[in-house]
């Protein structure tokens, strides 16, 4: 949360703030913001409590998406989150200019649905040392989430898991089976 | 021969397990010549008894002695006598064939078990140099043949063999019902596969415990990196890293209380040492880089490690309890998986060069690099406990399987079996 540049952040970002409430705003904030000054410690926790529990209610069924409605956005390949794989150079773990779009609308999905979480799983072609491709592909993942939380996503709402070589997506032992399973994958089901 | 109740009692649990393994047929073949090698012939093995015999010990004994690269087989065809007791061989006709030993033997059944006997002979003195006679049951007469060899091998070339041991690997087939990862071990010249853990998500980068009776490695099963220890007799297991992040490449310290491996719970991979016992974990590389594959110095002093901290990946060396990374290898851009002979003087790796990737050894301080195979996609570099063999994982058609190079000469094996794609090979010790 710590990168809020844009007006779509600032919109989101007034629920975040208020489900974040007590445990960021300081004492003086408090008692400006209170006007019931007579209170016990124990009573003003308890009207926060009370705050957090209406604004939990109060986003349930619009942070996250789940069944039909998330699949729906899955297969549909022209929605925003339609594409959830990129692909990488041989031994890199750059982002390819043309994948920031896919970063993008990931990012925006993902701040529009705190709730949302994904896993970003790293992936490498099968050439070289197993135990090498583990940690390269853990570098893809975790290139692809710096930036879609640069975008606007929560770190948080990301785990990434690196399955190395192990998880072709292509069996074949070409170039182009290896441009294909030198990856990065979002993955939306299933989650934790 | 100590190691058989232990896989009697695996493999009663495997299949208890995992009904599904079935009987793989395995496919070996050798090329390549060899250097310096002991001329040698090994005649087929007489036989007494109901049938044909069992195993063919004189070929299981011929495979083991061709494949270490130290001998030269004198084929079959060439034999002008086939004796199976001393009194009746020929020397003179050994000599001009240009072989210097002679293996023998016989085979006689006695109800359920068979008597192995042979005999190692001089051809130039004329003279037995070692002969034993062993009772092995049915299950047993493959070990007996291995038992032979490296006395064989011991006796001929003073050190000793490394027949008589085990390799453990991961075999990955396409069924029915989906993908199935599986650890096996087998005997080290591929018989007797046996599957102790079958998965439907990925295992990786099985390690022996110094005595031989536990492998640690990766498992997938939970949907992320994490390393187990499973006692093979038993298949008792225990999940010994599950941190955030990357937890792999594990490897045994010599004293088999400790594991390295590589965790990324401080956002890259570094190498740490985990106290089995105490499940205390204490951090031994920090760097921005990928630190990866430690493997011990067989005194427990150093540890080998692949690391791209210099751009692509290369090997290293640190002391056990961390401090300063000394650079090992300067050959050519790409230089992983390090493995050290077992008396810590030679370094193998996967070394890319212009046939792929390759395996190659070097001497620790970089002298006498050398390429022991062809590419170009060899990986997973394991040394025989005796040093003269280098196990790997290769390629031969399009498919995955298993090889060995000769130290000495370029003899190389292939090992495969049927609809399994064979990686991640490591050698007992």
């Amino acid at each position: 949360m710590k990168h809020m540049g844009t007006a779509r952040w600032l919109m989101i970002g007034i629920l975040a703030v208020f489900l974040s409430a007590c445990a960021t705003l300081d004492d003086e904030t408090r008692v400006e913001d209170r006007p019931d000054e007579g209170l016990t410690a124990e009573e003003l926790a308890a009207i926060d409590e009370e705050r957090e529990r209406a604004a939990a209610r109060a986003a349930e069924g619009r942070s996250s998406l789940e069944g039909e409605a998330l699949d729906e956005l899955l297969d549909d390949p022209d929605s925003p989150i339609g594409r959830r794989t990129l692909y990488f150079a041989f031994d890199s773990s750059d982002i390819r200019e043309e994948d920031m779009d896919i970063i993008e609308a990931h990012a925006r999905f993902l701040a529009d649905h705190p709730d949302q979480r994904i896993i970003l799983e790293g992936h490498t072609d099968e050439r070289g040392a197993a135990e090498y491709n583990l940690a390269l592909g853990e570098r893809r993942a975790q290139a692809v989430k710096r930036a879609l939380v640069l975008s606007g996503a929560d770190e948080d709402q990301i785990r990434v898991i690196s399955y190395g070589e192990e998880k072709p997506a292509e069996l074949g032992s070409d170039e182009d089976a290896w441009a294909q399973n030198r990856r990065a994958e979002l993955v939306y089901r299933d989650v934790f | 021969m100590r190691m058989r109740l232990a896989k009697a009692l695996s493999m009663a649990l495997a299949l208890t397990l995992y009904p599904a393994l079935g009987k793989t047929e395995l496919v070996i073949e050798i090329t390549g010549g060899a250097e310096a090698a002991v001329p040698i012939a090994v005649v087929p093995f007489g036989w007494s008894g109901d049938g044909s015999p069992p195993e063919d010990i004189g070929a299981i004994i011929s495979n083991n002695l061709n494949r270490s690269g130290q001998f030269d087989l004198l084929p079959q065809e060439e034999f002008i006598e086939r004796p199976t007791r001393r009194e009746q061989i020929s020397f003179g006709n050994w000599r001009a064939l240009g072989v210097d030993h002679l293996v023998i033997g016989t085979v006689e059944q006695e109800g359920d078990r068979f008597r192995v006997s042979y005999q190692l002979l001089d051809v130039f003195a004329g003279s037995t140099l070692s002969g034993r006679r062993y009772s092995a049951g049915r299950d047993d007469l493959r070990t007996a043949a291995h038992v032979i060899s490296d006395e064989v091998y011991e006796e001929l070339l003073g050190r000793p063999g490394a027949f008589n041991t085990r390799i453990a690997y991961v075999a990955i087939s396409d069924e029915d019902d989906g993908r199935r990862w599986r650890l096996v071990f087998a005997d080290a010249d591929g018989h007797y596969p046996e599957s102790i853990l079958t998965s439907r998500e990925p295992i990786m980068s099985p390690a022996w415990s110094p005595d031989g009776r536990r492998l640690a490695y990766v498992s997938f099963e939970g949907r992320r990196s994490e390393i187990f220890i499973q006692e093979i007799s038993t298949g008792e297991r225990e999940r010994v890293a599950s941190f955030e992040g990357i937890n792999s490449a594990p490897s045994w310290s010599p004293d088999g209380s400790r594991l390295a491996l590589t965790l990324s719970r401080d956002g890259q991979a570094d190498i740490h040492v985990l106290d089995i016992d105490s499940g205390e974990t204490r951090r031994i590389t920090e760097h921005w880089a990928i630190d990866t594959e430690a493997v011990w110095s067989p005194d427990g002093r150093h540890l080998l490690f692949t690391s791209d901290r210099a751009g692509g990946p290369q090997i290293y060396r640190v002391p056990a309890r961390g401090g300063e990374v000394e650079r090992l290898t300067y050959e050519g851009s790409y230089n992983a998986s390090p493995t050290l002979s077992p008396d810590g003087e030679q370094l193998g790796m996967v070394h890319r060069g212009d046939r792929g990737y390759v395996i190659a050894v070097q001497n620790l301080d970089g002298s006498d690099f050398r390429i022991l195979t062809q590419g170009p996609q060899d990986e997973s570099p394991s040394f025989a406990p005796n040093g003269a063999l280098v196990l790997y994982a290769t390629r031969e058609n399009g498919r995955a399987v298993l090889g060995t190079a000769s130290l000495f000469g370029d003899r190389r094996q292939t090992m495969s079996t049927q609809g399994q794609r064979i990686r991640e090979p490591a050698w007992s010790p």
